[in-house]
């Protein structure tokens, strides 16, 4: 049973990493073949894919961490704070597609918000010709990408905050005269970034290799370069796939330039911001400006989010709804009588996947920081590393190939589904929980042996209970991407087993924007009740523990 | 194969020489609609559109009903994602038990499964309806894309390509290429297709073709690679002459059929068309069309051509998938098909081989609003040889593709 | 059999650099103190005495307990009691489960022993409380109650009275002092005030061994 525990921590790493890279080199295998990087330089549109990806993936991680940090800095221990931080935790579960598809209704020359201002404002009795979705510089896809992302660093930042002593940090820095940007960036920032770094990395990667939403919001003359290569990957006549994986090995080499050049401009702002504070600037006067950007970005944010879901659920009931009409002219439950009797075993696959592999995840998180606690084990960067690697490694550059080694074993159906939900699963499960149980005081468990209780008493009757809270979080977390997961939804289970994530996308591919709402709905609906269920479970079981309020 | 199934195989084969050929194929279908009972069958359809879906329901419920046979729609964005799992599966080696049983496919895709050897066949023939098809009036049923399908497919729908406006706000649509010309440079903003390689984009540049070329028979040849520039050069000059007036000056293209028509019930498009004449009429009994929508077809004809179902070579329930190809051939669910509340998709069978009972169903059907009637819609064009479709949307890339 | 506390030859090194060096012996009864400025190895010492010694020490000499070498043993085999300058008491149980969770398994009459521990510490009636409604001199109480009632053979103090306010602290000192006599349980207290030194009474030294 000790050994293995022992060996849980390298176990896990491996059943992240081998997945990772069997699957990239059977993708990328036919990058080799003869005339396939010819093939992909002749394309015409690849300078502007590749500066798209670029682009799009820089700019909207920088304005995504920007807006997190600067709504941190302050509006933290607000009002606006609490109720923003309510509201976006749900939204971390939406799934991406549907995310961008409310977005898209949001903005589009025939969307909502024209359809508001028109024709009272703008005198527009047909949609505009305006290419604000889709357009040539990836505007709307940055937006949509920043929308998305920020809630989930804002999340990950916040389950880092106890470990760095921000409160007392930054009532010193403000003793000292500091304003309270200038507080939060000097004190603050640099502990906290050292915990945010892999999630941000994670951000850059996907913002860069984004299938879905490219597809949605971004430019498509030409298209980012990922959705150039799933295009050529999914080619009737089969004959682009080396150009596919010529394609899919440039996106990885992009990532890894990007990365670099990200960890270039950590290294000078950590520069600039020692420079800085040793210089003794205080700079009060950036903190009405700040607090404003960070309220804007916020409400944009969480209006841009909340508006286009509740777009998606109006058409979900809507009859005919012509511009310029800022409302259906009929309702009707129409689209969810018809789509009723398929939600039942859909919502089945679902629930099954996401319980099996946020419950998997869960356990294997807790074993491996058990065995952590137990041997004395020092987490070490290589290790973070390989956990981060299926949120780094672009999914379109491996699923491909792991989806034929699959077959190749033999191995299918909802098993293979299961496992291939946990490699994107875990990651997230063990990140937000590690924090938390690495900050639980080394005491409780010293003080629980001194007292007699054998090193499994002490994990089931005193620190799991203490770490209540966010071990139904991290499941919570753990189930919500679950959900979301497309391609490996319909690459592992051969496209056997729908949830309500590759039913959504593939009815996206018809525009059918009613269908769409009904879905999105459900997919947001099911995550937001596991996280409901882990906050209100330890309230009710500890509302006469004060000790153990959040 | 468990021993049940093998003897009645054997029965099968052991009677085969002493009977005639109509009498064999009677006895040869008893055993595989024997065999196909309690088997699952994996249909890959395109799951974009919800009336298709439920019409794909409602076909496994008659399956179940009356042949025993499971029938699961795996709902997927793009054909070629099939195709490529297939090809997948036979790179790694899985000869049996694939995971797709039935595929619904035409064009590219047929010719890349045919040319890969991943498909099943011939099956069709043995089919106990397909004498009621309309091989003759149809020749689209056994010609895909200029490719004979050599009984390696099965046709179950008929679709050919109309344009779609509103004549709430218009009133005399264009009907030759040449006057569509005029009428998008006239109304800058109000017209597009689907960005090619999209299957009704690559359509629309075929069409501009037919109604450009000097000679549109070469089009049933290869295309050739020394004679290209100039036999496409009329298609070139309409797209460089049109291009700036189009829907967002060209510099963004809708995804595929659906996304169009999204556009049009946004009005953000005056004139859409669809590879289904139906389409329109559907969509205004489901309220999502306003009804004002009327289809058109050009003067000399439209491109046509048939839907079919093929069965891959690993699957396992092969038997299974021919029952479902059979049923989605008997008149029933042709009749249903082509109601235009239902699909709206034109049959593919003879109405004339059928009994009065069956033709009946097809004459009560209401052709809905939009709907051209069989005598209105004009010629069907024979779909060009699926190597243009290639090269028309390569080259299509090549001059738009990098929105310069 | 000696009864108490030996600490022989106790050495711990870090790296190569001497911090601890104790030779001494502690009886039932007596209380030793470990007085040094921080960084100066009191917490280390502790550390090993209660088998929760960080790898990078290295720990020489042996610990005996009543003539038992628990130099190797695992912390719960020791019947070493600690308490800490914060009391810990777990915040998701009750001040009886508190306790309870100290207690030997398998007694008989857990809850009545609960009860009769509590007001034997003048804190009848609270078991059934939040430990975070109690008052800090109330939980200091709660937190000894649950280190004895583990039966422990020594015990550790570290710096359990530096978050008490100054009069509840001479109150719970005293308190802590006689009780550990009373039992006859050899103790050793690290602190860095020298009044807590005093009022201990026995031996005062520093981590390396010298005398004060």
């Amino acid at each position: 049973m000790t050994r293995l525990l022992r060996a849980v921590p390298g176990l896990t790493l491996a059943l992240m990493a081998v997945p990772v890279a069997a699957g990239l080199a059977a993708t990328l295998g036919p990058a080799l073949a003869p005339g396939a990087l010819s093939a992909l330089l002749a394309w015409p549109g690849l300078p502007r894919a590749v500066m798209l990806s670029l682009t799009t993936g820089l700019a909207s991680t920088t304005l995504a961490l920007a807006i997190t940090l600067l709504i941190l800095a302050t509006l933290r221990g607000t009002r606006a704070f609490a109720a923003l931080l309510r509201l976006l935790s749900p939204l971390l579960s939406v799934p991406h597609a549907a995310a961008a598809l409310g977005l898209a209704f949001l903005i589009a020359p025939s969307g909502w918000i024209a359809r508001a201002l028109s024709p009272w404002a703008t005198g527009w009795s047909q949609a505009p010709d305006l290419l604000i979705l889709n357009d040539p510089a990836g505007l709307s896809l940055t937006l949509g990408l920043v929308a998305k992302e920020v809630p989930f660093l804002l999340l990950m930042a916040l389950a880092a905050w106890p470990q760095i002593a921000a409160p007392s940090r930054l009532t010193l820095a403000q003793t000292l005269g500091y304003g309270q940007t200038a507080a939060f960036a000097f004190t603050v920032l640099p502990p906290l970034y050292r915990q945010l770094r892999l999630p941000v990395y994670a951000v850059l990667a996907y913002a860069m290799t984004s299938v879905e939403m490219g597809m949605i919001l971004g430019p498509n003359l030409p298209p980012p370069l990922s959705v150039q290569v799933a295009g050529w990957m999914t080619e009737a006549s089969l004959a682009q796939r080396g150009t596919a994986a010529a394609g899919a090995a440039l996106q990885l080499v992009l990532v890894l330039a990007a990365l670099a050049l990200w960890r270039g401009a950590e290294i000078a702002a950590r520069h600039g911001l020692t420079g800085m504070a040793t210089a003794g600037l205080r700079l009060p006067g950036l903190d009405a400006p700040a607090r404003l950007l960070a309220l804007a970005g916020g409400a944009a944010v969480t209006a841009g989010l909340i508006a286009g879901l509740a777009g998606l659920a109006l058409w979900s009931v809507a009859g005919l709804w012509r511009f310029p009409a800022a409302l259906p002219e009929s309702l009707s439950l129409a689209t969810w009588a018809r789509a009723a009797p398929t939600l039942g075993p859909i919502t089945g696959n679902t629930l099954g996947l996401a319980l099996g592999s946020a419950g998997l995840a869960l356990i294997l998180a807790i074993a491996c920081l058990e065995a952590e606690h137990r041997f004395r084990l020092r987490p070490s960067a290589p290790a973070l590393w390989l956990l981060w690697l299926p949120l780094i490694v672009p999914q379109i550059t491996f699923l491909p190939g792991l989806h034929r080694l699959a077959l190749e074993l033999g191995a299918g159906g909802f098993a293979a589904t299961l496992a291939g939900h946990l490699v994107f699963v875990l990651p997230y499960v063990f990140l937000s929980l590690a924090p938390a149980w690495r900050a639980l005081d080394p005491r409780f468990a010293t003080l629980a042996a001194s007292l007699g209780a054998s090193p499994g008493r002490s994990l089931w009757a005193i620190r799991l209970p203490l770490l209540l809270r966010p071990l139904l979080t991290a499941f919570a977390v753990g189930f919500a991407v679950s959900v979301g997961q497309y391609l490996a939804t319909l690459l592992l289970s051969g496209g056997r087993i729908a949830t309500l994530t590759t039913e959504a996308v593939s009815l996206s591919s018809g525009g059918n924007r009613r269908l769409i709402g009904v879905y999105a709905l459900l997919q947001m609906a099911l995550p937001a009740l596991v996280f409901a269920l882990a906050l209100l479970g330890p309230a009710l079981l500890y509302r006469n523990r004060r000790g153990m309020a959040a | 194969m468990d021993r049940r199934t093998f003897s009645r195989l054997m029965l099968a084969s052991a009677a085969l020489p002493a009977l005639p050929r109509a009498a064999r194929a009677v006895v040869e279908w008893d055993g595989i609609t024997d065999i196909a009972r309690g088997q699952t069958v994996w249909w890959h359809a395109w799951g974009g559109d919800p009336k298709i879906n439920d019409f794909i329901t409602w076909v496994g419920e008659l399956a179940l009903e009356r042949y025993g046979v499971t029938l699961n729609q795996v709902k997927i964005a793009s054909t070629a994602d099939s195709v490529a799992a297939v090809l997948a599966e036979r790179d790694a080696g899985k000869t049996t038990g694939g995971s797709v049983d039935l595929i619904w496919i035409n064009g590219e895709n047929f010719a890349a499964m045919k040319r890969e050897g991943l498909l099943y066949g011939p099956f069709v023939e043995n089919l106990p309806n397909w004498p009621l098809v309309d091989m003759a009036g149809k020749p689209a049923v056994m010609t895909d894309f200029t490719l004979p399908t050599e009984g390696y497919e099965s046709p179950w729908a008929m679709a050919q390509l109309v344009f779609e406006y509103d004549s709430a706000r218009l009133t005399d649509p264009p009907r030759t290429i040449e006057e569509l010309k005029d009428w998008i440079l006239a109304n800058p903003g109000r017209f597009t297709f689907p960005k090619p390689p999209d299957y009704l984009g690559v359509t629309f540049l075929k069409q501009v073709l037919y109604g450009t070329m000097p000679d549109p028979s070469v089009l049933q040849r290869p295309a050739n690679p020394a004679t290209f520039r100039r036999r496409v050069a009329p298609l070139r000059d309409f797209l460089a002459t049109v291009r700036d007036a189009l829907w967002r000056e060209g510099r963004a293209y809708p995804e595929n059929e659906a996304a169009l028509g999204q556009l049009l019930a946004d009005g953000e498009i005056d004139i859409s068309f669809a590879f289904n004449p139906g389409r329109a009429s559907a969509e205004i009994a489901a309220g999502t069309l306003p009804d004002t929508i009327r289809t058109y077809t050009l003067k000399g004809g439209t491109i046509g051509n048939a839907s079919f179902v093929a069965i891959p070579f690993n699957s396992g329930a092969k038997e299974g998938a021919q029952v479902i190809a059979n049923l989605l051939l008997s008149p029933e669910v042709q009749a249903r098909a082509q109601d235009a509340t239902v699909l709206g998709f034109q049959t593919v069978l003879n109405l004339a081989a059928l009994t009065e009972e069956d033709r009946a169903r097809f004459a009560m059907l209401d052709l809905g609003l939009a709907t051209l009637p069989p005598d209105k819609i004009g010629p069907a064009l024979l779909e060009p040889h699926a190597s243009w479709a290639t090269a028309l949307a390569d080259d299509w890339t090549a001059l738009y593709g990098s929105g310069d | 059999m000696t009864p108490g506390l030996s600490l022989q030859g106790v050495q711990i090194d870090r790296a190569g650099t001497p911090l601890v060096r104790i030779d001494t012996h502690v009886a039932p009864g007596e209380v030793l103190t470990i007085m040094g400025p921080s960084g100066s190895g009191k917490s280390t010492l502790l550390a090993a005495l209660i088998g929760t010694l960080d790898p990078a020490f290295t720990l020489r000499g042996r610990i005996l307990l009543d003539g038992r070498d628990v130099t190797a043993l695992p912390t719960r085999d020791r019947r070493i009691g600690i308490l800490f300058q914060d009391t810990l008491l777990f915040p998701h149980l009750s001040v009886a489960g508190n306790l309870a969770f100290a207690l030997p398994r398998g007694l008989p009459g857990r809850a009545a022993r609960i009860e009769a521990a509590l007001a034997e510490a003048g804190l009848a009636g609270f078991g059934r409380r939040d430990p975070e409604t109690l008052s800090g001199g109330e939980r200091a109480r709660v937190a000894l109650l649950r280190t004895l009632l583990a039966e422990p053979k020594a015990i550790l103090l570290d710096e359990p009275f530096s978050r008490l306010d100054a009069d509840r602290r001479a109150q719970i000192r005293s308190f802590v002092f006689q009780t550990i006599r009373a039992r006859s349980l050899p103790a050793v207290l690290v602190t860095h005030d020298a009044e807590d030194a005093t009022a201990a009474e026995g031996n005062v030294i520093s981590p390396d061994g010298r005398s004060f």
